[in-house]
């Protein structure tokens, strides 16, 4: 990787303009809720192995307590963000839709936290420990992806990452979450950089701000001013500028596909609350236990955003933010161009939830579908540089080749295809299930082939026995 | 399974739509033509009302008709219909007989458009595939510019024979021609309107225009004369087309390497056309001839995805 050259922006793209509706809820200081009632906890609220219960029906918990271990090396730590009682261990559902094993935790009200080991100074802590701090406080990436954060931090070769993004472009519309971190944490951020910037000694570090955020950006420059190894860069506002492989493009003039790792790319990437947690985590030794998330929409009668435990139910925070003005049509876990609508408002916050969307209107579902006129807005708004119409008709009949061919599986499944397209089509839909089958379909052809080898080998090995 | 369930809708991601619609695109393109309509009718006199109200009329009407004997959904409110037939009025000369306007909608909406599956599926410009096939059904009325007390030959058809023409009137528009093409300011101002909009970009009429003007230097015989060019520009509907016709969504290529390869084949075929004929209809059927070659064109403009690898470095990095 030669190029070093940052662009400030990548091809494609849309511009949502005056659909970004960050003002609903931009200058709402974070506030902090306090739960109310149950608070649930999912084994799986990460990519990779889901964590293990390590309690049992009836144990008495306390805030900052391990209540699930990482089920394998993929995987993260799960721990209580209140003190009670450990209500029951069972199937419920969870922002995505699926039910999945939890651990419920009947809240107590008193708040009562473990002790934590005495902070230190970055200076007395070495590499390793920064990566077992971090592995230890079950911190998994919390943009949305939720992998794991100490597997990232440990590339196969640390000398050859030359930058650490902080990945604070926020380039969903309505998320405002992490704005309100840099505004009133700005230090946490930066102090989580260091921690990350410390396991690499080759790396510079890059915060990476979209400039429709003008005041994050000049008091973040303020503020690293005097950090030598820490640049600020504005970067130019599109969607989806904040996705890995488009802030990679956008900070190094490297690009990666689907088969790499950013660290192929000598980058780390990191979002702006994953980096506040990597700082608890690794001078305080406090483990992931909060996130902010925006409550908006236009059905909610007082737009916020929140510091909550993770655990919490949905409903409170809605009840936080002043109720529902009039029933929404859809609500959404995350930002409108990449959440999940969900069906079912009992759900916790989990390590990944950013936000939650009460819209009036569901405007996907009213969307009528025509005739695709070809007019190429989907290939235009592809940060992929894919053809989305045709991906999609391929999608329809299930044409494993041609979809392949027309590079199918390097979808992010950002949505901006289904947003421009003038006919409507649900593109994004289409082509994000038809990736699903393909990758399993690829998966199920190397298994078979596996198979067949290890028949062979085990036939020659028999007949040489014979 | 929870069986509480509440009427919140659940859809897949995005949740929210850009507002531009089929209809509305449909729309802003026959705004863009305007100017070039109001100007042929003020130009050619009333009769090209005429024209254009029967032409646009029974091409809605054939399409509702043949949606409606098929049982499929009507879909002449997409507007589609009626910016055929506009197009297609605006290819007539202007004392067209109005029954061959109602042959020309028939045959761009039955015949081209809807035959194939209707809005999106054809692979030419009805519009377009319809006055080809009137020029040759019907030769003599489709070549007659004759208007009013005027009547000779086209501009393009005098360069070709070597008399001067006014280029300054080509580009006013005081011309003979069909009754679209003959303003190519009226012609560039809606265009100028299509871009701005962002529904038409350069890519095609730019490769286009270049691509003509490079090749009439050399095989135009008078060398780079820009009198001579300007007027080849301006005459023969060349900007009608590269505009408006040659930019049809549905039969130019979706990326932007296949527009700029169907572009420079446009400049190279209406080019051709040119030095061997100096028919006003060299334009349409270079984009007619160009529109067929677009699924060739899109399998020779290879793809490649961000962060896209060669095959053959095995994983290298660019
Ligand atoms: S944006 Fe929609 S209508 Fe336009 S080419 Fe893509 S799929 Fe077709
Ligand atoms: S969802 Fe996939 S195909 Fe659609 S624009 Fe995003 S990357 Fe491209």
């Amino acid at each position: 990787m030669s190029q070093n050259t940052p662009k400030f922006t990548f091809d494609g793209g849309i511009h949502p303009g005056n659909r970004n509706n960050k003002d609903i809820s931009k200058d709402k200081p974070i506030k902090t809720v306090l739960p109310k009632g149950d608070l649930v906890y999912p084994v799986s609220q990460h990519i990779g192995a889901p964590a293990k219960p390590v309690v049992a029906v009836g144990d008495k918990v306390k805030t900052g307590q391990l209540i699930a271990e990482a089920g394998g090396f993929v995987s993260a730590n799960i721990y209580a963000t209140v003190s009670g009682t450990v209500k029951a261990i069972e199937k419920h559902r969870v922002p995505v839709g699926d039910m999945v094993l939890s651990i419920i935790v009947e809240n107590d009200g008193l708040y009562e936290e473990v002790e934590y080991p005495p902070a230190k100074s970055l200076d007395e802590i070495s590499k390793e420990e920064i990566i077992a701090a971090v592995k230890n406080a079950g911190i998994v990436g919390m943009g949305g992806a939720g992998f794991p954060t100490h597997v990232k931090l440990s590339p196969k070769d640390p000398s050859k990452i030359d930058y650490v993004i902080a990945n604070c472009a926020e380039c969903e519309p309505y998320l405002t979450s992490d704005y309100r971190r840099m505004m009133e944490n700005p230090e946490l951020l930066i102090g989580g950089i260091k921690c990350v910037l410390k396991l690499f000694d080759n790396a510079k570090g890059i915060i990476a701000i979209e400039d429709n955020k003008p005041d994050a950006i000049e008091l973040l420059t303020k503020l690293t001013k005097d950090e030598p190894r820490v640049d600020v860069y504005a970067l130019k506002t599109k969607y989806p500028q904040g996705s890995e492989r488009h802030i990679i493009y956008a900070c190094t003039g490297r690009a990666i596909n689907s088969k790499m790792l950013p660290a192929d790319a000598g980058c780390i990437v990191d979002n702006c609350d994953t980096l506040v947690a990597i700082n608890e985590a690794v001078r305080n030794n406090i483990p992931l236990m909060y996130r902010i998330v925006t409550v908006t929409g236009d059905a909610i009668a007082d737009p916020r955003n929140f510091k909550v435990r993770c655990g919490t139910n949905y409903r409170e925070l809605i009840d936080e933010a002043g109720g529902f003005i009039t029933e929404p049509e859809c609500v959404i876990s995350g930002g409108p161009m990449m959440g999940f609508s969900l069906f079912d408002l009992d759900v916790p916050v989990t390590k990944t939830s950013s936000a939650l969307l009460c819209m009036k209107e569901d405007e996907a579902a009213h969307a009528v579908e025509t005739p695709c006129i070809n007019c190429g807005r989907c290939v235009e708004g592809c940060p992929e540089k894919l053809i989305p119409s045709q991906l999609a008709t391929y999608a329809e009949h299930e044409d494993y080749d041609a979809f392949n061919n027309l590079f199918g599986k390097e979808c992010i499944e950002c949505g901006s295809c289904s947003y421009v397209c003038p006919a409507k089509r649900p593109l994004a839909q289409a082509i994000k299930s038809m990736k699903k089958l393909s990758i399993g379909r690829d998966r199920a052809i190397a298994a078979a082939e596996k198979a067949k080898a290890e028949a062979a080998e085990a036939e020659k090995k028999g007949g040489e026995a014979k | 399974m929870n069986e509480e369930m509440n009427l919140m809708s659940v859809t897949s991601n995005p949740h929210i739509r850009d507002n531009w619609t089929t209809q509305k695109i449909m729309m802003h393109v026959i705004i863009a033509l305007m100017p070039a309509t109001l100007f042929g009718v003020w130009h050619f006199g009333a009769y090209t009302i005429a024209v254009i109200l029967v032409t646009v009329i029974s091409a809605i009407f054939f399409e509702f008709m043949y949606e409606k004997l098929l049982k499929l959904p009507i879909t002449i409110g997409d507007c589609s219909a009626a910016l055929t037939g506009l197009l297609l009025a605006l290819n007539m000369p202007p004392r067209i007989p109005l029954w061959i306007c109602v042959i020309g909608a028939f045959v761009a909406i039955v015949l081209v458009k809807q035959l194939f599956g209707g809005l999106g599926q054809n692979f030419m410009n009805p519009a377009l595939g319809a006055r080809c096939f009137l020029v040759i059904s019907f030769a003599s009325y489709m070549t007659n510019f004759a208007y009013d007390t005027y009547s000779g030959a086209t501009p393009l058809a005098q360069l070709k024979a070597g008399e001067l023409v006014n280029t300054f009137h080509m580009v006013v528009g005081n011309e003979m021609g069909t009754i679209g093409e003959v303003s190519v300011l009226a012609i560039v101002i809606g265009a100028c309107y299509l871009i701005l909009l962002g529904i038409i970009d350069l890519t095609i009429p730019g490769t286009y225009i270049v691509t003509f003007v490079i090749f009439w230097c050399i095989f135009g015989g008078k060398g780079i004369d820009p009198y001579y060019i300007t007027g080849q520009l301006a005459g023969g509907g060349l900007m009608l087309g590269a505009f408006f016709m040659a930019t049809d969504y549905v039969s130019s290529p979706i990326t932007f390497k296949g527009r700029v390869i169907f572009g420079i084949l446009l400049g190279i075929l209406t080019g051709v056309f040119r030095v061997f004929a100096s028919g006003a209809e060299g334009v349409s059927y270079a984009i007619i001839i160009s529109n067929l070659f677009v699924p060739l064109i899109e399998r020779w403009a290879p793809l490649k995805c961000f962060g896209y690898v060669k095959p053959e470095k095995g994983g290298d990095k660019k």
